[in-house]
């Protein structure tokens, strides 16, 4: 199915942004994912098109990037860390017991389509570490009990949004710095819920 | 041993709402632009960024003044701020994007004044969701009020700045990787020369590469002089510097101390030391990429040419440390494997030898290695960096290769029992 008439002026938008339209490629790739949890054969025609580059270059792009996805992944992404500092900080227990929790192994996503499970290098949170993202939502000082309790909690809450600050508060431990409080933004889906569109269109040189 | 807090002051001060426009402002926030932009002269803010002798924080140490001073001549300039921060064992922009954005943004604004640039883009780490989100805020809130845009504050200098996410990977933390995945291409590192981005850079036109703190410390220099900045460290490593501990540390986190320290005063005074007492086996100075020290050599000073000299690098300011406990095999396979999970394909020997080097530390990890394999890592990674020296040698376009060679260098230049005893005694006879 081709893009909605809102989605294309979504993407022509973040086109604007840039000095030259192939630069739009990475968020127009995010756009093709939050629309159906993965790049599609459909999206990368669009992209094509929007862009002005061959299907075949948007692929090779789609493909050299670990955060774009060639199948549908799960409604929670979970994706835990396996560098040098989670990994001294015992992460291969975290993954196991995910991984028997789940019954998933790595780049996986169950039949229900609510997880989809990866090992991922370094998140950028080894002050808290083991760590784990939800979504690309951060979660630090995890212990292999608690990374349980926190599937067990999203598959029966089931949130459309996920936040990083609610998360830690239920489940995580030691942080890499005090985050500061007082946000409830969050991601959905397989993609960082971050949009660089709207900003200040008229204010723009 | 104290803090000195230039760049993380605010958020220290303001734990809840360092981020938010309102705080910045009421607290010296934007000054450094408008006094620039009252002087009106973009050689002074030159000046004043030579004078600090400011490095670049992003790993490789240049001097900041000295490469603003290179960007070439053309109408279209830019400035790239690379926030693509994914070197194991780092996590110091993720605090500056997150909880002091305006004063990341007061810096591009100040720098792209003093070099003539009239569109900026930040690159953020896709997994950054978070920090990206408060940076695209911080930005929105900027343009309402006149610092972005059109005229900024009244004066003839426009500005327009694009917060670009990356998507996962490590590589386009090099500048020129970075500069393709801002064109919308494979993050695949370039040739230098002839692209040196600041010649030829983003669309081939010249563009200054940043890192998120040194850009960060420029309100700081503008409003104190560089000269005053200068004061602060030690010669050839002036100024602050927000390292990230982690590893067996009792209190892990981001410290901005002068440099010139000692790393077995920072650990224990920072750090409060090693979890449950334990000493020290290793510990990695500067980032997965860089060469372990031992646990005898604390009393190295946390200077960029000090660390050097001892045969590593300050690199991104992350210390690991490793306890006495440390499976050291273990440690190393980590990271090779995430070089081999990196390497973005392109050169032979890094994209063949890290998977190899993979595979044997797997195997010896497993109980299943072999005598011959520790000549055999020595061979692979000689292919990779002639002679495994430091600095290295490379037979790659960029660094990542040799990268996977720091440890495996340390592990059997220090640790040689600990991968020895993992292999077996006796050579099976071929029937």
């Amino acid at each position: 199915m081709s893009w909605e008439k809102e989605l294309i002026e979504k993407a022509n938008e973040i086109i604007d942004l840039y000095p030259e339209k192939r630069s739009a490629l990475a968020p127009l790739l995010y756009l093709a994912q939050e629309r159906d949890g993965y790049i599609s054969d459909e999206s990368i025609v669009e992209i094509s098109n929007l862009v002005g580059i061959t299907e075949v270059q948007v692929k090779s792009v789609a493909s050299f990037y670990s955060m774009y996805k060639e199948e549908q992944t799960g409604k929670y992404l979970l994706s835990v860390c396996k560098s040098i500092s989670c990994e001294i900080n015992d992460s291969r227990s975290v993954i196991d017991s995910v991984k028997e929790f789940t019954g998933l192994e790595n780049y996986e996503t169950d039949v229900d389509k609510v997880f989809t499970f990866e090992e991922v290098e370094c998140i950028g949170a080894c002050g808290g570490a083991p760590a784990v993202q939800i979504n690309y939502e951060t979660v630090e000082g995890l212990t292999p009990q608690k990374s349980i309790e926190l599937c067990e909690w999203l598959k029966e809450e089931k949130p459309e949004v996920v936040v990083a600050e609610e998360l830690q508060n239920m489940f995580g431990g030691v942080k890499s710095f005090d985050w500061a409080i007082n946000d409830n933004t969050g991601s959905s889906y397989s993609v960082p819920g971050f949009q660089n569109i709207g900003t200040a269109k008229e204010k723009r040189i | 041993m104290k803090e000195t807090l230039l760049l993380t002051k605010h958020m220290r001060e303001f734990p809840e709402n360092s981020h938010k426009i309102e705080i910045y402002e009421n607290n010296n926030g934007y000054d450094a632009l408008k006094k620039v932009l009252k002087e009106g002269n973009p050689e002074n803010v030159i000046n004043e960024i030579k004078d600090s002798n400011i490095r670049g924080r992003g790993g490789a140490g240049f001097p900041t003044g000295v490469k603003w001073g290179f960007l070439a001549e053309d109408e279209d300039r830019y400035l790239v701020i690379n926030g693509d921060e994914s070197e194991p064992g780092t996590f110091k922009d993720r605090i500056l994007l997150e909880r002091d954005p305006h004063q990341l943004i007061e810096g591009i604004i100040i720098t792209c004044f003093a070099s003539n640039i009239k569109k900026a883009f930040i690159y953020i780490r896709g997994e950054y969701a978070k920090p990206a989100r408060r940076v695209q805020d911080a930005v929105e809130q900027a343009y309402e009020k006149g610092y972005l845009g059109k005229n900024i504050l009244g004066t003839n200098f426009s500005l327009d700045v694009v917060v670009h996410l990356g998507a996962g990977a490590y590589i386009c933390g090099e500048e020129t990787a970075l500069l393709n995945s801002l064109e919308g291409k494979r993050g695949e590192p370039r040739l230098k020369p002839p692209y040196f981005p600041a010649v030829m850079g983003l669309y081939n036109k010249p563009t200054l590469v940043n890192n998120v703190e040194t850009i960060s410390s420029v309100p700081w220099i503008i409003n104190n002089s560089g000269k005053e900045y200068s004061k602060l460290g030690v010669e050839g490593s002036t100024g602050t510097r927000i390292f990230s501990l982690s590893g067996h540390i009792n209190n892990p986190g981001n410290f901005e101390i002068e440099m010139g320290k000692s790393f077995g005063e920072f650990i224990d005074t920072f750090g409060n030391g090693i979890k449950n007492d334990k000493s020290v086996k290793a510990y990695i100075p500067g980032g997965a990429s860089a060469p372990w020290f031992t646990g005898d050599q604390l009393d190295i000073k946390m200077t960029i040419d000090d660390v050097a000299n001892a045969g590593s690098m300050l690199g991104s300011g992350a210390v690991v440390v490793m306890d006495e406990d440390t499976n050291l095999v273990y440690a190393a396979k980590s990271i090779v494997s995430f070089f081999a999970h990196e390497s973005c394909g392109q050169c032979t020997p890094c994209r063949e030898g890290t998977t190899w080097l993979e595979m044997i530390l797997e195997r010896i990890a497993s109980g299943r290695g072999r005598l011959s394999d520790v000549s055999l890592l020595i061979d692979i990674c000689d292919n990779i960096s002639p002679g495994l020296s430091w600095p290295p040698k490379m037979t790659t376009i960029c660094p990542l290769g040799p990268s996977a060679v720091s440890p495996i260098t340390s592990l059997l230049d220090n640790f040689s029992d600990e991968i020895m005893n993992m292999l077996p005694t006796k050579i099976p006879i071929a029937q």
